[in-house]
């Protein structure tokens, strides 16, 4: 491809990308968007805050893992991406020690 | 050096060792289970600084056994900044490693996701680019510098994370197709979110953010990917609010 | 750059409350008696964002008192250069009302434990304390404010008691101090002390802000009583009648209610407010 079909490339493209774009109301309804939307609502990307605080949950330390609720991989299956290996998603068998 | 809080620390980490001998109580007794309390917050406190940071990770293996797991994990990897925001780095490879886990081959990915979203969360506010500036010669074009913005990520899986991601955020999301994908976490406003780039994209996007000119990066993306669709690629970053100004990073 | 012109240079001698995101709409629509906020310095050092961006709204019609959890200033170890530079930062952009931390340590060899952790009062660690209280002052320009713990032991090697400890912090740095009467009232529980000895004891003359917060119910391996300073409930009434106590001996003070466990809705955390205004109005 010559340079100038090149460029007459790119051109089109970003003229395409151009018309796809929404446009999207500015400024006035930026204070909205300061707000956090109800907790659980949806996962907050914020993270962890600190804490001055302290729990009285108990911590029970064992060396044992047990799996004791099965999160949504058990509906995922999917084969391993690198060998091809079939994997499954189930996480039934997984109740052992781990090295201390 | 003064041993009080190392022999303090040591013993609030391992809950085998015995209570430092110079803890009492009011009355000069043994501190006993007085200083389960402070063992008890400094590992509930971290377990959960996890469990509100890895929102995905935690749905993928139940947000109990997720729990549980954090606790190993907090002993092994305490942190090492009080910026909590940014604690769990190391989670990613530690689940990798995790022997019960390790047959979910795409779980390191999907923490990896969870920590881009947080760090996307807190980067610097940098405007996006004015879509007007597109708006100019072709010649003036090609020679367009743009950059990421602070708050832009790539994550490139050979796991299709995007699709976990959108399967567990959304009621009746599709199952997770067989594919790699490279996903973009960024954030238009104040919430982030991950955009699925097609083929190419994040090359495209890191050749830019290189510093290299709008034609090569354009050109470094062919080669890596013949079918690189650059209309694709730009409606998404233009959406995603992911490209700057290359000035305006260099503030 | 924030407007620092039109700050407000000290906390106002009225209720505030703990800040938390998700109060962000609700507080300003109805903020009832509150006058100011305090929020934990660590998570407003991101490089941006939401929690930057609600600040600087905030920050126009509230004061602002930023409450420190994680410069360990009670280590035996030095200050951590970096996390000071971070609050430096902090303290400049947000020119807060006040700026003030805890007599704990958090960190130690790199390790930073999450935790407001205990230290002996002796003469070698009332020398670090003062040290470390000079590094933050003469580094933020200001003076600072010290928090007394709540307490769940005690140490055998300890030679001063708390309040002589903290009287002795003031004398050697002109720091001010933050009484926590919540703490004062799980320590006096759980050490078997008196909690209005330990008020009559305090140098409220450096007082320059009171908090009030929950704590849960536990025992020790006695059967004794051990109270958790969780924050996570309402204020129990032995602590909202020892503010009381207090307030009628240190006169109008900011008072804060704090709320960092199973936060509540606006309307809860504002009533607690409300009720810290109720004891500010007793004084008035």
């Amino acid at each position: 491809m010559s340079n100038t079909m090149k460029t007459v490339a790119i051109a089109g493209a970003v003229a395409a990308a151009m018309a796809s774009q929404v446009t999207t109301a500015q400024g006035a309804a930026k204070e909205k968007c300061y707000g956090v939307s109800v907790a659980g609502a949806n996962d907050c990307a914020a993270g962890p805050g600190t804490t001055c605080a302290g729990t009285s949950v108990v911590d029970y330390q064992g060396n044992a893992w047990t799996l004791v609720d099965a999160g949504t991989c058990t509906d995922i299956e999917l084969p391993n991406m690198a060998d091809g290996t079939p994997r499954q998603g189930s996480l039934e068998e997984l109740d052992r020690d781990l090295p201390a | 050096m003064n041993p009080v809080q190392r022999r303090f620390r040591e013993a609030l980490l391992d809950a085998e060792r015995a209570v430092p001998p110079d803890l009492q109580d009011g009355a000069g007794a043994p501190a006993g289970r007085r200083f389960s309390v402070y063992r008890n917050n400094v590992v509930v406190s971290l377990t959960q600084a996890l469990h509100d940071a890895f929102p995905l990770t935690r749905k993928l293996i139940g947000a109990q056994s997720f729990d549980a797991l954090a606790a190993h994990f907090v002993r092994k990897h305490p942190p090492t900044s009080p910026l909590m925001m940014y604690y769990g780095d190391a989670l990613p490879e530690f689940l990798g490693s995790f022997e019960p886990l390790t047959h979910i081959g795409y779980l390191p990915d999907c923490a990896r996701l969870d920590i881009a979203m947080r760090r996307s969360y807190h980067a610097a506010d940098t405007p996006a680019v004015d879509p007007s500036a597109f708006q100019c010669a072709p010649e003036t074009l090609i020679a367009l510098r743009l950059a990421l913005t602070p708050a832009a990520i790539i994550l490139r899986s050979a796991w299709p994370v995007f699709d976990i991601w959108r399967m567990n955020s959304a009621e009746g999301g599709a199952k997770p197709r067989v594919m790699a994908q490279d996903v973009l976490i960024a954030r238009p406003d104040f919430d982030p979110a991950p955009y699925l780039l097609p083929p190419g994209a994040a090359d495209w996007l890191e050749a830019l953010d290189a510093g290299r000119s709008f034609r090569d990066a354009h050109d470094h993306a062919l080669q890596t990917t013949p079918k690189f669709d650059l209309a694709q690629a730009l409606t998404i970053a233009l959406q995603s609010g992911a490209l700057t100004d290359s000035k305006t990073k260099d503030r | 750059m924030l407007d620092n012109s039109r700050r407000i240079d000290r906390l106002p001698n009225n209720a505030g409350v703990g800040y938390k995101p998700q109060h962000f709409d609700d507080l300003r629509a109805d903020p009832g008696p509150v006058k100011w906020i305090e929020i934990h310095a660590e998570n407003y050092m991101g490089a941006g964002g939401r929690p930057l961006a609600q600040m600087r709204v905030l920050s126009e019609r509230f004061a602002v008192s930023v409450h420190g959890v994680g410069l360990s200033i009670g280590g035996e170890t030095p200050l951590d250069p970096d996390h000071l530079a971070r609050l430096k930062h902090l303290v400049e952009w947000l020119n807060p009302a006040s700026f003030s931390e805890h007599l704990a340590w958090s960190t130690h060899d790199g390790q930073f434990l999450n935790d407001l952790l205990p230290l002996p009062y002796t003469n070698e660690t009332l020398a670090q304390v003062a040290n470390h209280i000079d590094q933050v002052q003469t580094t933020l320009n200001r003076q600072m404010l010290l928090e007394n713990p709540s307490s769940y032991l005690s140490f055998a090697q300890s030679t001063w008691s708390e309040t002589g400890f903290l009287n002795e912090l003031v004398r050697r740095t002109g720091c001010g101090l933050l009484l926590d009467v919540n703490n004062v009232f799980v320590s006096a529980t759980n050490l078997g002390l008196s909690a209005d000895g330990y008020i009559d004891a305090f140098p409220l003359h450096a007082v320059g802000e009171i908090h009030v917060g929950g704590h849960d119910e536990d025992t020790d391996d006695h059967g004794a009583p051990l109270l958790i300073d969780s924050h996570g409930k309402p204020v129990d009434d032995p602590v909202w009648a020892l503010l009381d106590k207090t307030l009628a001996k240190t006169g109008l003070r900011p008072v804060l209610v704090e709320w960092d466990n199973d936060v509540p809705d606006w309307t809860t955390l504002r009533s607690e407010a409300d009720r810290a205004a109720q004891a500010l109005a007793l004084v008035a």
